[in-house]
């Protein structure tokens, strides 16, 4: 136990989650509308997209890829879904399950492209991401739909309790989505040999193959996986924004992106966790949000959370720096 | 065949017959014929790019050998094999660059063998009892909590190893395994082997070092260029002969002595200490002059010689290059002053390996190669590239291969022409030969003659004894941090110098 500490200490995380409550702390003293059940609810309502995008994503990247048409793969299962689902109708299974086999089919494609070609994933995630896209607002001539079915736009709301001002709190469908994304991706990865090999083949591809993994299999699964997640996550934005427009997601990925990198997941592979990740986006959230607190122009917002991204990467690299510099002394 | 005069023949466990492998117009393998008898250790030599690898790659179904070969694996016939399906036999091979996961930790490493297969729940405990029991068969304790990446080399292997009895091996394969090991540690891996061959495990064993193939094997198998030289006992051998049947040149080294006392002083070193790592350590080495370092692994050779490099503050104590004291920071500085360093750990320090040869090589020189506008023009690059692979003997097809294409020998020969090209007042080679066949030796040895020839200072730091006293003007040996005897190469001898060593 006493060991176990020890190692956390030693960690990405373990450093994060002191930012993480420092900065906490900082906005709480600065503004005493930040640290309150309210805005904390609508924080992880409104960042749920982002999380269940965040969790997909990690898994690609510890698996040694990249995927960036994640946004263009949302936007068309969420389309084609809804529409479908105005149409001739559909219930939450139903459409929940369109929009994840649009996501996995798209993820599909991508690892199709990747394994058999060869090309990095980079490239061939930049390309779909414009295809897919493209693809959608060709189709749609890039129409908004406002009319979504009533079932849909109510949302769900469990365990509804009010506080002294009236206002209500639950368990809604973000937050929902959200925690099964995590819970279910830190199962895969830490409880389930397949994680393992996911892992393991992040760390060492060339001996991943020569110890006889299905290599191929891993990748498809990997991002039919971040496809499965960016259909669950369309459906979660839809139902939050009330509507569905097909040009509004394209253009945030590198936002999720920057939160799993945060959170310690490494671009060449094999290393990151669900909790590293929690936190990275915990802090992007938090630095957004107490910007807009705090009466910044949110103009300001970018430039922020590019000095942060660029200040965790770097303490990363200078404490990894230092760590080889002494095993190569020793 | 030579084993003819062999009384009780065991069954093979393993036959392989006519096997023949192509890359491109690369023939690594020309209709080789091997076998495995149960329970031998088997070493297989052979100059860098002679094959070695290559057919263990083949035994181990990373790759199928030319249609028309046969693997025969107790009795079963097989065109080819895959991964799986070897492993099923019992084969385990640890790769020259061990194949491990630096990102996971020791259980997982030992245990992978757990994760392959269906989708299934991680048994956690169960790996942990695997890894424990596997440590315990070649009897070694390592954290198992730890990250491989934090491991030092010599954990690495043990790791590898245990990965290998983890997957109940009834044939161990080592790739190279003493490459990256001090003598210490080489002792001790060779007590494993035989612990293992007590156990009735074969062991192919691929070597560098012909002493240790010798202390260790039963049988020898020579490659030269692709081909099978022939199979021999080991108890008929000696290094000598077999360094003859590798490259059908004789090798002979003399020891002259040669008078450099008039010589300039390019290195000063004077009371240089660092507290944990070495003390009070002083020497000189001339202009022309090759001055060796050797001692046991933890002596404080590596560290000292991080230090000259600027990798390894001293706390006290002065370094002068041609007279002007030097504090050097970063090995920046320190190669600004002209100091080169070859570092031990090539895979770490001194290569980037997915990167073409090309780049390899010049990127010590980017500086001194750019013209106008700080750009290298491609026939300028070009130039420089051809020189030194001509001027090493880099066996290559293709300057823009990435270097882990290369035998393990040839990309030491990079790392080696990269430093060499610089031009350095002072050249730092740490284990230049590891890894490195005879007749490559030969040619590094050369090398560094005629760099010292040619007035740069060099420190030769090698585990060999051999190897410092043939091919240095003079050998320091440093015991715990402290440097303890001096010798004179044409005045002493190999039994001298490690009697000071081991003392
Ligand atoms: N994947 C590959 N693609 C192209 N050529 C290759 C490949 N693998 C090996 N070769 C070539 O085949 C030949 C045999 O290489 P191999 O690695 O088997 O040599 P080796 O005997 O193990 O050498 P070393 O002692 O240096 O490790 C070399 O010329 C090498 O360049
Ligand atoms: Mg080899």
């Amino acid at each position: 136990m006493r060991e176990g500490l020890q190692r956390f200490t030693r960690t990405h995380e373990f450093w994060l989650l002191i930012v993480l409550i420092v900065i906490g702390a900082g906005l709480t003293a600065a503004d005493s509308s930040f640290f309150t059940l309210q805005n904390l609810f609508d924080l992880l309502t409104s960042y749920a997209f982002y999380g269940i995008l965040a969790a997909g994503l990690l898994v690609v990247l510890i698996s040694g890829g990249i995927d960036i048409s994640f946004t263009a793969t949302a936007s068309v299962a969420q389309y084609v879904a809804l529409t479908v689902a105005i149409q001739y109708g559909a219930t939450w299974f139903t459409l929940f399950l369109m929009a994840a086999l649009i996501g996995i089919a798209c993820g599909a494609v991508n690892a199709l492209f990747i394994r058999t070609l060869r090309i990095p994933s980079i490239i061939v995630s930049i390309a779909t991401l414009n295809i897919f896209y493209g693809l959608l607002v060709f189709v749609t001539s890039g129409r908004y739909i406002y009319q979504l079915p009533d079932w849909f736009a109510h949302g769900i709301f469990w365990f509804e309790f009010e506080d002294a001002n009236q206002i209500s709190y639950g368990i809604n469908l973000q937050i929902l989505c959200l925690a099964c994304a995590f819970l279910l991706t830190w199962i895969l990865l830490n409880r389930t040999n397949i994680g393992r090999q996911i892992y393991a083949l992040g760390g060492n591809p060339d001996a991943a193959q020569r110890l006889g993994f299905h290599v191929f299999g891993l990748n498809v699964l990997v991002y039919c996986y971040m496809g499965f997640m960016a259909g669950i996550a369309s459906l979660v934005q839809a139902q939050l924004a009330q509507s569905v427009a097909p040009t509004v997601l394209v253009g945030k990925e590198l936002d999720v992106v920057a939160a799993v990198v945060l959170g310690g997941a490494s671009l060449t592979g094999g290393v990151g966790t669900v909790f590293g990740t929690i936190l990275g986006l915990a802090l992007l959230a938090i630095i957004q949000n107490g910007l807009i607190l705090l009466g910044v122009s949110s103009y300001w917002s970018p430039l922020f959370v590019g000095l942060v991204i660029l200040v965790a990467v770097s303490t990363t690299a200078w404490s990894q720096n230092r760590k080889h510099r002494r095993m190569v002394a020793a | 065949m030579p084993t003819g005069n062999r009384t009780a023949r065991l069954a093979p466990f393993l036959e392989l017959t006519h096997i023949s492998k192509r890359f491109g117009g690369v023939h690594a393998l020309r209709d080789v014929d091997f076998d495995i008898e149960a329970g031998e250790v088997h070493c297989l030599v052979g100059e860098n790019g002679s094959g070695k690898s290559t057919l263990i790659k083949i035994i181990a179904g990373v790759q199928p050998p030319e249609p028309g070969g046969r693997i025969r694996i107790e009795g079963r016939d097989y065109a080819h094999l895959n991964p799986v399906q070897s492993t099923h036999c019992g084969i385990q091979v640890i790769y020259q660059d061990l194949s491990l996961f630096p990102n996971l930790s020791v259980v997982e490493n030992i245990a992978i063998g757990r994760h392959l297969g269906r989708p299934r729940p991680v048994d956690w405990s169960g790996m942990r009892r695997l890894a424990r029991a596997a440590m315990e068969r070649i009897g070694v304790a390592l954290d198992l909590d730890a990250r491989v990446a934090d491991l030092t080399i010599a954990s690495r292997q043990l790791v590898a190893i245990c990965r290998a009895m983890a997957a109940d091996a009834r044939l161990l394969i080592m790739d190279e395994p003493t490459s990256s090991l001090t003598r210490h540690e080489v002792d001790a891996l060779l007590a494993v082997v035989r612990d293992l061959k007590r156990k009735g495990i074969c062991v192919v064993f691929v070597s560098h070092r012909l002493d240790e193939v010798l202390e260790v094997a039963e049988r020898v198998s020579v490659l030269r260029d692709g081909a099978k030289v022939g199979t021999f006992e080991a108890r008929d051998m000696n290094d000598h002969k077999l360094a003859t049947l590798m490259t059908g040149k004789e090798f002979h080294y003399d020891l002259t002595e040669t008078d450099l006392s008039d010589r300039a002083v390019v290195l000063s070193v004077r009371n240089l200490t660092r507290a944990g790592d070495y003390r009070e350590v002083s020497f000189d080495v001339r202009a022309g002059e090759i001055l060796g370092l050797t001692g046991l692994l933890g002596s404080g050779r590596t560290e000292l010689a991080l230090s000259l490099f600027g990798m390894n503050p001293p706390d006290a104590g002065e370094i002068r290059l041609n007279g002007e004291l030097l504090h050097l920071k970063t090995n920046a500085e320190a190669i600004e002053h002209g100091i080169a360093y070859v570092s031990e750990d090539r895979l770490g320090l001194g290569l980037v390996l997915e990167q073409p040869i090309s780049s390899n090589l010049v990127v010590t020189m980017l500086d001194r190669l750019a013209g106008r506008f700080g750009l290298v023009a491609p026939a300028v690059r070009n130039a420089h590239v051809t020189r030194w692979i001509k001027e090493l003997a880099i066996r290559v097809s293709n300057p823009e291969n990435a270097v882990k294409t290369l035998s393990g020998g040839n990309q030491q020969r990079v790392v080696l022409a990269k430093w060499m090209s610089t031009n350095p007042r002072l050249l730092i080679l740490d284990s230049p030969t590891v890894g490195v066949d005879i007749s490559a030796k030969d040619g590094i040895y050369e090398i560094v003659k005629r760099l010292a020839g040619a007035g740069i200072a060099v420190i030769l730091i090698s585990d060999e004894v051999p190897e410092v006293l043939y091919h240095t003007h003079r050998v320091l040996i440093m015991r715990e941090g402290r440097l303890t005897a001096e010798f004179a190469p044409h005045r002493s001898s190999e039994h001298e110098l490690e009697a000071a060593i081991n003392a």
